[in-house]
């Protein structure tokens, strides 16, 4: 087994396998029939990319049509019907099909067993279920999106959405498909972390992203479910009439409300979790120094989990929910600003001192860092409750979960794709592209959300498709950020895929990385290790072998 | 710095509003302070460490004053602010005794208010200045929620139930409100006017529903004819959400070229669309049902003013 790395050192000066996971078998039928969670990894990578462009595309769409008060689309006139539906498939889109499943998905997949020193994950067979209902799910959600559509909003508030035309019953099946897929996912990295940790690698021997990857799992799990059977019962609700949300026969609206957000406020966590998981990893590596604070950091990471489960109220505060509760869930929410600012904490204080170079993935991650930063501190007004009531339901919102959803979770998700992407291709992708793409991220996404914030606060409303004149400069700056962001992503695309037609010379460990994954090949071998690894030094020890303990 | 604040927040209608933006540009203060207490190192570490081949970098792996430090800093931070908050929530959230109140029905896409003595009007109201006003609303349909930015409240309309808003207003004028919770086709259009009056001003609304359309009826401003008013009107109380006026079909027939054609009802019969036929499909819109469509029309009887009726009857004789 190699060394614990000194600074700057590179291996991979072991000859190169000539048969990797990615060659050893082929054929349609061993891709699809696997039960590697290497090439699941990289199906899922696949799919949910797709999903991603699917999602971005209606987004262009939402800004397009507001970028003026004429709603014009290329010449053609967008009706208000179609905007409802634009922006609903667009949340629906990028929750349910991209953002929830990706890092897990893909990422994790793919890392969490070489991290852990194991030949796979606990349940490969399960692993592959998950795909497939991943797979079943997203054709539901694109049927029902040609089939009809959807205009409800991504949050399927009742009663509009158990009376509302439109596939709202398909793309709700879809959504309690998906989410088995997560559960699945969820169950499996669980056990594998329980299980199948390598010899001596104890609970603080992981890596910092095993502890996050850990705590998203025990959300996946607890909350999915709650989901499962919110939509169970609007399904039920819109074809049988069965009446809980209806207020007419003693139903409750509001209900609903309190179920769906009893998941998707921790669905939110379920996001920026890998998110924080993945600058775990980056910023150590980057600044080839040991993490400062790890306790404090994997702690951080499962209160989070569990904060994010008693805090679902504060979507609430002006929705109808009592006083009492008002006030509770918002004392709650300030709690998980605590473990948050421990996690920008621990990671500032890595860096000071560092020996730090600027590749993309610490690009991604210094971005992250900002970017994170503004999001969480914009939950502060939502959190308040006296701010709250003017900010709720407008752009302010809008602009605060694109920061941590997108400028945070989808930030470090491109920065981890660039980091892991020669231990999965066996290619280095462009360092130029890489970097003015990372620049040109940043740019395009400060440029299309931080109007936003301005826009809410001054009284805009959110999901809506005319606005008052004297809102149209800030919508049209806005939109011509989305399209920077287009193009960074399409470049970021573009340089990726090039690398794919060099030859795979990528070293074992191109970055420096103590992590297990990085003491394999690049791509690694079907069974990921030669011999079974033994942990042989503490997480992220950057000091010279002659002077480690 | 009040530019700054005027530029981000809306006029100030009330004493609650200027309360709202100084929380609201305190913590604005506060997170651009930490922002860049975290985003200056992040930039300035990675040059002044940046990377020099051979240097080795600290053990640093702990440092316990430094992060209890940090967690209880900003705990301490987090429990001030909300008291602050709960502090001005609880003066939005129990409105005064002596406050008037105005019944509110929220349906799809337009408001509907009720003042205490039975006045009705629809997307257009009027308060007096510096005296409470609470509004007791419910929906007919799905959930809607009644937000004026100018008074920093906001609160969701539900089906069944009641909820409500209050307000004090301080300054004269005209403030917009809109609806905040989507509620589908024309969520973004269903908006409507506060105007806030003196004693006077108000006291002579609630008579004759205000003096915006004097000019209109009594020939003064060659400008303004009955049809202009009726176009205002037309707009003001929701009839674009069901009637076109360039012939393009709606949930409602088109205006266009109506008034003085042979009308084809659902039970076979044809009528001449004259002032008796518009008046009565104001008023009683069940008795005519223009054919090919759903007798979805609410009635208008008690909530158009006579002034409103006739500059839409005026305003739609000029649709040829």
């Amino acid at each position: 087994m190699e060394p614990a790395v000194t600074s700057g050192a590179r291996i991979g000066d072991r000859p190169r396998p000539k048969k990797n996971y990615l060659n050893e078998t082929k054929g349609f039928k061993s891709w699809a029939l696997t039960v590697d969670h290497k090439r699941i990894g990289i199906m899922y990578l696949v799919g949910t990319l797709f999903a991603f462009l699917l999602g971005g595309i209606f987004a262009l769409l939402v800004r397009l049509t507001l970028l003026t008060p004429a709603h014009k689309l290329f010449g053609l006139q967008v009706t208000a019907e179609t905007y409802n539906r634009f922006f609903t498939l667009h949340g629906a889109i990028m929750v349910f099909l991209f953002i929830i499943p990706s890092i897990p998905g893909s990422l994790t997949n793919f890392v969490l067993p070489l991290m852990l020193g194991a030949k796979d994950v606990a349940f490969p067979r399960l692993n592959l279920a998950s795909l497939y209902l991943w797979i079943v799910g997203a054709i539901m959600a694109i049927t029902s999106m040609i089939v009809g559509a959807v205009d409800t909003g991504w949050t399927f508030y009742t009663p509009y959405s158990t009376t509302t035309s439109g596939t709202v019953t398909l793309m709700t099946a879809a959504v309690f498909v998906l989410g088995f897929s997560s559960i699945f996912t969820g169950l499996n990295f669980i056990a594998t972390v329980h299980k199948l940790r390598a010899p001596g690698m104890g609970w603080f021997d992981m890596p910092l992203f095993v502890w996050g990857m850990y705590s998203t799992a025990v959300i996946q799990v607890l909350a999915t479910p709650v989901l499962g059977i919110t939509l169970v019962l609007l399904m039920l609700e819109r074809v049988f009439q069965i009446g809980i949300f209806d207020s007419r026969i003693g139903g409750d609206p509001v209900l609903f409300q309190h179920f769906f957000w009893f998941y998707s406020h921790p669905a939110v966590y379920i996001m920026i979790l890998p998110g924080m998981a993945i600058i775990s990893e980056l910023i150590p590596t980057f600044s080839r120094k040991t993490i400062f604070g790890y306790r404090a950091i994997a702690y951080a990471s499962v209160s989070l989990a569990l904060v994010s489960f008693i805090v679902w109220g504060h979507h609430m505060f002006v929705a109808g929910q009592s006083q009492l509760a008002t006030v509770v869930f918002s004392a709650l929410t300030f709690l998980v600003a605590i473990p948050s600012g421990v996690k920008v904490f621990n990671w500032l204080t890595t860096m000071y001192q560092g020996n730090i170079s600027l590749e993309t993935p610490m690009l991604y991650a210094i971005s992250f860092l900002m970017l994170f930063a503004i999001g969480g501190l914009t939950g502060i007004f939502l959190g308040t409750l006296s701010t709250d009531v003017h900010l709720t339901d407008t752009y302010f919102v809008v602009a605060h979960f694109h920061y941590v959803m997108m400028g945070s979770t989808v930030t470090a998700f491109i920065g981890g794709l660039h980091y892991w992407w020669p231990k999965m291709t066996g290619r280095m992708p462009s360092e130029k592209w890489g970097r003015i793409a990372a620049v040109l991220w940043f740019i395009g996404f400060n440029a299309t959300f931080l109007p936003q914030f301005i826009l809410g606060s001054r009284g805009m409303p959110r999901r809506y498709y005319n606005y008052l004149d004297q809102f149209q400069p800030l919508h049209a700056f806005s939109t011509v950020g989305s399209w920077i962001i287009g193009l960074s992503l399409f470049m970021t695309a573009a340089y990726l895929l090039a690398s794919l037609r060099k030859p795979a010379d990528a070293p074992d460990n191109p970055w420096g990385g103590t992590t297990m994954e990085w003491q394999t090949s690049s791509p690694p071998i079907t069974h990921n290790f030669e011999d079974q690894p033994v942990l042989e030094h503490e997480p992220y020890d950057y000091r010279p072998k002659a002077v480690a303990h | 710095m009040d530019w700054l604040r005027a530029w981000m927040m809306p006029p100030q209608g009330s004493e609650f509003a200027k309360e709202i933006d100084f929380i609201y540009m305190a913590l604005f203060w506060l997170s651009v302070v930490l922002f860049f207490m975290i985003a200056i190192p992040s930039v300035y570490f990675a040059w002044r460490y940046r990377y020099k081949p051979g240097r080795v970098t600290p053990h640093q792996t702990h440092n316990t004053t430094l992060e209890v430090l940090w967690s209880v800093l900003p705990l301490i931070l987090c429990i001030g602010i909300f008291f602050w908050g709960l502090n001005g929530w609880m003066k939005y959230a129990v409105a005064p005794g002596e406050a008037m109140e105005i019944s509110v029905t929220a349906k799809q896409w337009l408001w509907q208010f009720e003042y205490p003595d039975g006045s009705r009007t629809i997307n257009d109201i009027h308060v007096p200045v510096n005296k409470p006003v609470k509004f007791t609303m419910t929906s007919e349909d799905v959930l809607h929620d009644f937000f004026v930015p100018d008074m920093r409240v906001k609160h969701d309309i539900i089906p069944g139930r009641y909820t409500q808003v209050w307000f004090t207003p301080n300054v004269l004028g005209e403030h917009n409100f809109t609806c905040a919770e989507y509620c589908g086709k024309d969520h973004s259009g269903m908006k409507g006017k506060l105007t806030v009056d003196n004693d006077a001003d108000f006291a002579k609304w609630m008579e004759t529903g205000g003096t915006e359309w004097e000019d209109y009826f009594n020939g003064k401003d060659p400008k303004k004819t009955p049809a202009d008013w009726g176009k205002i009107t037309y707009e003001r109380v929701g009839c674009n959400s069901c009637h076109t006026v360039d012939g393009s079909k709606s949930k409602g027939p088109s205006w266009k070229g109506v008034f003085g054609s042979m009308v084809e009802l659902n039970n076979g019969t044809s009528v001449l669309a004259d002032e008796n036929y518009i008046r009565e499909s104001m008023m009683n819109p069940q008795a005519k049902v223009v054919k090919g469509f759903d007798p979805i029309m609410p009635t208008f009887q008690g909530l158009l003013k006579p002034n409103q009726a006739n500059g839409l009857v005026a305003y739609i004789e000029s649709l040829k």
